[in-house]
């Protein structure tokens, strides 16, 4: 949201954003220390494939009615060498 | 038909037993016959709100207990036709009574009234376990705050874990002002944040404060906004359709220059 004199955000955002991950963690039972772990993880199993942006990842939540999704934001930098699509390519037509 | 409602919302001090109060003497003042039953036993207060505690002879747990008969504990208020108290013990704990007991004492009491209010205790212990248990629907009461909203989702997880398939929700005490402002979570906010239906909006009202000194629920007043949102809360409660107050006119006209100005956005 554009503010101007560089005002702080209103303080009615801060507290929406605030509860949306107080009760993401809630509805799910899952710590913040859980949830970094999570992430760590994340960021493990795809970087064997892909090189990745680490400081560009962003993990959020959407709402679905009472149902929530994991959304994950990952900026890919380049394909590893030696997982190029072409090698694991299907057989050669002959 | 008949239904029982329990009025709950986690927190503590959000106005579960105002809301009853006023319900209960509005849906009274409609022409029904309601009884309004205090469930937070050792910490009750509906009869403080409701002015009707000088005539408390027993109680919720000496009816359960068998040491009256239910119509012996019932309060009649005298303002309102209709309308009747079934007080809460003070000097036992929650443990007192346990939701089989409750079950039955709502059913009872469906059989003689139209509307059973159930006035929950805070919390999520038995004192809940035991204000739900003969409910037919479940209403949640939150205020416009991190705290209030966050506790009314867990009380909708555990709702809906003991079968309440839609619970309602009543944001109370909301400052048009502040939402003005941005300075406090507007009605569409809470909606999308809980994802649950809305039953109605009180606004913030000093009158509440005045008419709890007095036990005289705000509802009896005219003028009340709040007690006007009561009413048309009770009047969805039946089924009519009533659209919601509009609080924009409680914008003055300063805010909402700045407001269209761009000064201080609201979002």
């Amino acid at each position: 949201m554009f503010n101007w004199f560089g005002a702080k955000q209103k303080s009615k955002e801060v507290a929406k954003d605030r509860l949306r991950v107080v009760l993401m963690q809630d509805r799910l039972s899952v710590a913040p220390a859980v949830m970094e772990e999570m992430k760590d993880d994340v960021i493990l199993a795809i970087s064997k494939y892909v090189e990745i942006d680490e400081a560009g990842i962003e993990f959020s939540w959407k709402d679905v009615d009472r149902k929530r999704a994991l959304v994950a934001s990952i900026p890919v930098l380049s394909v590893k060498r030696g997982r190029m699509v072409s090698d694991r390519a299907s057989p050669r037509p002959y | 038909m008949s239904q029982s409602l329990v009025i709950t919302s986690g927190k503590g001090g959000v106005g579960k037993t105002t809301t009853v109060a006023n319900l209960g003497v509005a849906l009274a003042s409609m022409g029904h016959k309601v009884v309004m039953v205090d469930a937070d036993i050792g910490l009750r207060n509906l009869d403080v709100v409701m002015g009707l505690e000088n005539r408390i002879v027993y109680d919720l747990v000496d009816v359960v207990e068998g040491y009256c008969r239910l119509r012996q504990a019932l309060i009649k208020d005298k303002r309102v036709d209709g309308l009747y108290l079934l007080p809460a013990a003070q000097t036992r704990d929650k443990d007192a009574v346990n939701p089989e007991q409750m079950k039955e004492l709502v059913g009872s009491l469906k059989e003689e009234h139209d509307f059973v209010l159930v006035d929950c205790p805070a919390g999520i212990e038995q004192g809940f376990r035991n204000a739900v248990a003969g409910a037919d629907r479940a209403v949640i009461v939150t205020t416009p705050e991190v705290s209030a909203v966050r506790d009314a989702d867990r009380i909708t997880g555990l709702l809906e874990a003991s079968g309440f398939q839609k619970p309602e929700l009543i944001i109370n005490r909301l400052k048009p002002r502040m939402v003005a402002k941005g300075d406090m979570m507007d009605i569409p906010d809470i909606i999308d944040i809980l994802a649950i239906d809305l039953l109605g909006v009180v606004p913030d009202d000093d009158y509440i404060v005045v008419s709890t000194n007095r036990g005289e629920p705000a509802v009896l007043v005219d003028s009340s906004r709040a007690g006007q949102a009561f009413r048309n809360i009770a009047r969805r409660i039946k089924g009519e359709q009533v659209p919601f107050m509009d609080f924009s006119d409680k914008e003055t006209l300063w805010e909402r220059l700045k407001r269209l100005v761009g000064f201080g956005q609201g979002g």
